[in-house]
């Protein structure tokens, strides 16, 4: 997300599936659409029938690849290599789309001087703090316009002359606020000085060059495995197919987003894309793939520690005492980002209703603040260290779903008390009976003292309430079926814990109980209890000083006179009618549908989409017309909601010193970054470089061919005794590992190990290795093998097969070993959990987790018991993991 | 009673019916199928079917085996590796003549590379790596045969045609007899075991009554079953195997479309991408009952020739 954010100022799809059906050429990698998003897959099929080239690079072959024109198979964890190769092909033989890259891209503009590159201090980038493992960015930024304003001349006063230069830029990459920019770019000081030839060697483009000048096919098949011939029909495809007359799409998902260097991998696609001139524009653009049914809707209104709705950061408290403080950064800005402090504001209008006013900075104080990282994993480590104690699991299984399942039972076991909802009886439920470590020991039943309370939740058709899936699509479901028994839904449940809470504090005279007391906590419920789930969604699309519906995000105020739950959605009960509702049936519109559903923002279906036409406002071509200026009308017109500012012209250019959207100029598609440019190179927003570089994962079997820095530099460990990592280079752990996902059976298997007709199409838990392989350790196919990593060891069935490719990097031969993750205890079909064998290492943008790692595997069952650790101490021990420093992976 | 063989244009007019509607059909595009095997939960969702047994099978990713009582689509997955460069010596030299049906064999798959057998052409695998493979997916069901054995031999009247053309077996007079399961030429229609009579598809003929589509056709997403009438489908076929040539998918072909073969066509056909007994079909259905006719009319002989050989003898002793 942060890595199509600081490329675009907005952390999502850029486009829609259907749309994928006018891409002359798509390329699916980090990705098993097929199988992972079938439904969706649909267009790709569409697309092909109209003559699109297909291309999967994933490694292995997989239903995705069987229908596909090309498959290249690729190591996995090494994408930065294969699309940098392809970046730099594109640079070196002048492939871009150079009007689209001068005028919508900040391709032109000059960075610092005292900016070095990872190929000047061998895979750092300037700014580099060893200590701490943080980038200051202060370095990476534009130099300064010729003449600047007086905000501009007093930020630059401030970065030279800061004793702890550019620290609160720094803290941009504590605490993942790259996260933040969901909504919004990361705010550069100025638009900077521009090179509009190109030529200028410390503008973007030619940094860019050099930066990946290295990346050749060569390198490509060294790093990747990829053989040089389909490394050029790749890149031929992709070439010939942009321009004025062609557009190509991309496709990802967690193949790409579940790295150490996850931000950075779809960072080099966006670049990628943005040289070709694909986004914004119809049949182009980047789909990101994202999986579960509401999973975009729960960043959008988040769950997650460090942002509130609509990617409005959470508060430091360090830094940010008071609203102004919290707002200053972004505050005026240009794009529409700039308003943040009336988007703020409304939100906290949302909460503490009438409580909230001018005078106590709008219940400000009441938001909690966030002190360092507390994300998931680090609080899995506070609860085995006994500093967390209570944990609500809501629709989530980490016993299965999360890595290092050893981490998360411990966790489990040493909190005071734990509430599950869940559909079935899940394994994070029942670990303290019948969890892997009540059979090894590590855990005694009668010694875990966690109190769990079991509550049954309602399924999707036996409540009513919206979805906002992969393309920002908010649809709204109606009530099919009452609840069976007890079974409630979510939000009654919560509902209900407030009032109980709020009860229970009534009449307290502490402070610390006001910000719950104050709350605005008054939903409609219907005779059956249930909370009106629409009126919610009104709130959270917002409401006027009259109470009436707001139609969109631009009539927010910062006057407290408007109150908004998420300033995204603002619009989705536009006219007092639930818009998410609608249904207008594909026979009765035109390709786009609007009428179906409603899209974040403003219910435009691409993004951007004012890159679909010329600087001059003409369409590129009548092909791929979209969205285009209509002088006569003197305004934006075309097949969708335009991405812009509905009347300003093409050529217009803003007045120096125009703050927010009046900062916008006629050349500037990317409407919420601070300078309305793609970025090809980030000044700011990312936690591990303004430009992607290949590391290796955290686990590997080889060394990084392009640098001695091995692995990503800012990359976040988890320094526990539990979540010990391979030593990299290993003979104990020769091969790679990865988990992906089958198309019959759903995440942690709760929803799909328990039906009949689910479990009959994959009834046991396999893993997938290659003939080679198979010959190496005498795997039988349909025989057992156990997988080892320093974490555990597991057991599954074995498929030889030769959709599991052998990649030669260089002059070895690297193996992979497939694992589909879906497997637990419970359940009609049973198993080991792939998860229990990957270790946390991740991201430092996002928090999120490795999926790659090293390991062993050999024929037949698992050591049972007390041996099954003794087996994993002993992997350790030969593997030479040192106990003291465990994260240490014989690497940095 | 119809005919048991030959070219039969109006199957439903045959069975009886007078004005009827357009006969219906399935018409499964095996080049678009992507695996995902929403097909056969649809369909068991829809008609209650039991789960049908929970064993690994080694089998691609086909754990469902073949078509039974309990199972009325079953995706069949094949995987046909091609490699251009042996990672071993082939173990004997390739014979001409032979398919290779790219069943597991006993050992890891990926010995055996033919030059010949394999279709010919590059369009029909897709590139991997250092050379080609492939991974044929095809949802296979009950044909509803122009002439349905099953239906022939059925003595209870358990086995119809239906005013849509098709086939359905009524599980309110099936007395399990079990003379449909060798009749049928696919090896589709079986017995229960824990209940005893016979099932199969029905082409989803209560949707049909209220004007709907069949639920696997429904769930399908890359429309690579197609449910309508079987004359305009049989016709769409003919397009999109033009269509596939024309890309340099020269092994696309049609099965089952064909009124002249040996059940007169199916209702449900298909677009294969290689031989039919890859997919685990038979390559020449005929319809068992074909020769009934002409076995009775030899019984009939038969007789006569006995009774007047009888009649002779007893004539010729008269004194």
């Amino acid at each position: 997300m942060p890595g199509l954010g600081t490329s675009f100022g907005r952390g999502g799809a850029t486009t829609n599936l259907q749309d994928l059906q006018n891409a002359d050429c798509i390329l699916i990698e980090g990705s098993n659409m097929a199988e992972a998003h079938p439904v969706g897959f649909q267009w790709v099929m569409e697309a092909k029938r109209r003559g699109a080239k297909v291309i999967h690079v994933d490694p292995r072959f997989t239903r995705t690849s069987a229908v596909a024109d090309l498959h290249v198979p690729i190591r996995a964890g090494s994408d930065i290599a294969f699309l940098g190769g392809l970046v730099n092909h594109v640079l070196t033989h002048d492939l871009d789309f150079r009007e689209y890259v001068v005028a919508y891209t900040n391709a032109a503009n000059l960075i610092d001087g005292a900016f070095a590159d990872t190929e000047d201090l061998d895979g750092l980038f300037s700014g580099f703090d060893p200590d701490t493992g943080l980038y200051d960015p202060t370095t990476w930024r534009y130099q300064p316009p010729e003449d600047m304003d007086e905000d501009e001349q007093q930020r630059e006063e401030e970065l030279e002359g800061d004793e702890a230069p550019g620290a609160d830029q720094r803290a941009s990459h504590q605490a993942a606020r790259s996260e933040s920019h969901g909504s919004g770019g990361a705010p550069v000081s100025w638009k900077g000085r521009r090179d509009e030839t190109l030529q200028d060697p410390s503008c973007v483009f030619q940094i860019l060059k050099r930066h990946f000048a290295r990346y050749t096919p060569e390198m490509v098949q060294e790093v990747c495995g990829i053989e040089p011939e389909q490394f050029r029909e790749v890149a031929d495809a992709l070439t010939s197919n942009s321009g004025r007359e062609r557009t190509g799409a991309f496709c990802y998902a967690v193949g790409w987003t579940h790295h150490t260097v996850g931000a950075q991998m779809i960072r080099t696609a966006a670049i990628l894309q943005t040289l070709l001139g694909n986004i914004g524009r119809p049949g182009g653009g980047i789909m990101a793939l994202r999986g579960h049914a509401s999973i975009q809707g729960s960043t959008d209104i988040p769950t997650l520690f460090n942002i509130l709705p609509g990617y409005l950061p959470m508060p430091q408290a360090s830094q940010h005492q008071s609203l102004d403080e919290w707002v200053e950064d972004e505050e005026g800005k240009t794009g529409f980002w700039g308003n943040v402090r009336s988007y703020a504001v409304s939100l906290l209008k949302s909460y503490w209703g009438d409580a909230a006013t001018a005078d106590n900075d709008f219940c400000f104080d009441y938001l909690p603040r966030i002190t360092g990282d507390h994300s998931t994993y680090n609080t899995v480590k506070a609860q085995i260290e006994g500093r967390c104690k209570g944990y609500f699991l809501v629709g989530e299984n980490p016993a299965v779903g999360s890595a290092n399942g050893k981490m998360q039972r411990l966790g489990l076991a040493n909190l005071d008390w734990l509430v599950v909802r869940d559909l079935q009886m899940i394994e994070s439920a029942t670990f303290w009976k019948d969890g892997p470590e009540i059979e090894t020991g590590e855990l005694v039943t009668e010694e875990i003292g966690t109190e769990i309370f079991f509550l049954p939740a309602a399924t999707h058709v036996e409540k009513a309430g919206s979805f906002t899936q992969t393309q920002r699509m908010l649809q709204w479901r109606d009530k099919a079926v009452d609840p069976p028994g007890d079974a409630r839904s979510d939000l009654d449940f919560y509902y209900e814990l407030g009032h109980r809470i709020r009860e229970r504090l009534a009449g307290s005279t502490d402070d610390r109980d006001r910000p719950l007391l104050d709350l605005a906590w008054d939903y409609p419920v219907d005779e059956r209890g249930e909370v009106d789930g629409q009126a919610v969604l009104r709130e959270i699309s917002g409401t006027g000083p009259d109470g009436a519906a707001l139609s969109a995000y631009t009539e927010l105020k910062p006057d407290g006179s408007t109150a908004c739950g998420c300033w995204i959605y603002c619009g989705v009960y536009a006219d007092e009618v639930n818009q998410a509702r609608r249904r207008k049936p594909h026979w009765e519109q035109d390709e786009v549908a609007a009428e179906w559903g409603w899209v974040w923002p403003a219910n435009r279906r691409i993004l951007y989409n004012r890159a679909s036409a010329a600087p001059d406002g003409s369409p590129w071509s009548e092909r791929k017309k979209y969205v285009w200026w209509d002088a006569e009308q003197h305004k934006w017109v075309g097949r969708d909601v335009p991405d812009f500012v509905p009347d300003r012209a093409p050529d217009h250019v803003p007045d120096k010193g125009a703050k927010g959207p009046d900062a916008i100029g006629g050349h500037d598609p990317f409407v919420m970054q601070t300078d309305g440019k793609a970025w090809l190179f980030a000044p700011l927003g990312l936690a591990d470089g303004p430009m992607p570089t290949h590391y290796e994962p955290p686990e590997s079997p080889v060394h990084n061919p392009l640098h001695s820095q091995q692995g990503n530099p800012a990359r976040r460990r988890l320094d526990d005794p539990h979540n010990p990592v391979n030593p990299s280079f290993s003979e104990v752990f020769p091969y790679v590992f990865t988990t992906y996902r089958l198309t019959e059976h759903h995440t942690a298997g709760a929803m799909s190990r328990t039906l009949p007709y689910l479990t009959e199409l994959q009834p046991e838990p396999f893993c997938e290795v290659s003939p080679r392989l198979a010959r190496q350790r005498g795997l039988e196919h349909l025989g057992w093998a156990t997988i080892v990593t320093a974490r555990t060891a597991i057991e599954a069935r074995v498929l030889v097969t030769d959709r599991l490719r052998s990649l030669r990097l260089g002059d070895r031969m690297v193996e992979q070993v497939g694992l589909p993750y879906h497997w637990g205890g419970n359940g009609i079909t049973t198993g080991d959990s792939p998860n229990d064998l990957v270790n946390v290492t991740m991201d430092p943008n996002v928090y999120i987790q490795d999926k790659v790692g090293t390991c062993d595997i050999r024929p037949g069952r698992r050591p049972r018991g007390r041996d099954l650790t003794a087996y994993v101490a002993d992997y350790r021990e030969r593997a030479g993991v040192d106990p003291q420093h465990p994260t240490n992976g014989g690497t940095d | 009673m119809g005919s048991l063989w030959g070219r039969l244009d109006d199957v439903t007019g045959d069975a009886g019916y007078v004005d009827h509607e357009p006969r219906m059909g399935f018409f499964t595009d095996t080049s678009v199928c992507i695996g995902c095997k929403a097909c056969e939960v649809a369909c068991k969702e829809w008609n209650q079917v039991p789960d049908d047994g929970f064993e690994l099978t080694g089998m691609s990713y086909d754990n469902t085996q073949a078509l039974g009582a309990s199972t009325w689509r079953h995706v069949a997955f094949v995987e046909k590796p091609f490699e251009t460069v042996a990672a071993q010596p082939p173990q004997e030299p390739p014979h001409p003549t032979t398919t290779d049906l790219g069943l597991p064999g006993m050992g890891p798959p990926g010995w055996d590379t033919h030059e010949s057998g394999l279709p010919s052409g590059e369009d029909q695998a897709t590139a991997s790596g250092d050379g080609g493979i492939r991974w044929l997916m095809s949802s296979d069901v009950c044909k509803h045969c122009t002439h349905a054995a099953c239906l022939d031999v059925c003595p209870t009247g358990s086995l119809f045609r239906t005013e849509f053309g098709t086939v359905v077996v009524q599980p309110d007079i099936c007395n399990g007899c079990g003379y449909c399961v060798p009749a049928c030429p696919y090896g589709v229609i079986d017995l229960r075991e824990d209940d005893g009579r016979a099932f199969k598809c029905t082409l989803c003929y209560d949707r049909l009554k209220d004007g709907q589509t069949p639920a696997c056709a429904q769930a399908c997403p890359t429309e690579s079953i197609q449910f309508g009438e079987v004359g305009e489908l049989r016709e769409r076929a003919r397009l999109r195997v033009a269509e596939l040539h024309d890309k340099g998918v020269d092994v696309a072909r049609l099965y089952g479309a064909d009124p002249d073969d040996g059940v007169g066509g199916d209702g449900a056909f298909f677009l294969l991408l290689d031989e039919p007994e890859v997919y685990g079909l038979p390559p020449d259905p005929v319809v068992t009952t074909r020769d009934l006719g002409s076995m009775w009319k030899h019984v009939g002989a038969a007789a006569s020739a006995l009774a007047a050989v009888g009649v002779a003898s007893f004539l010729g002793r008269r004194r």
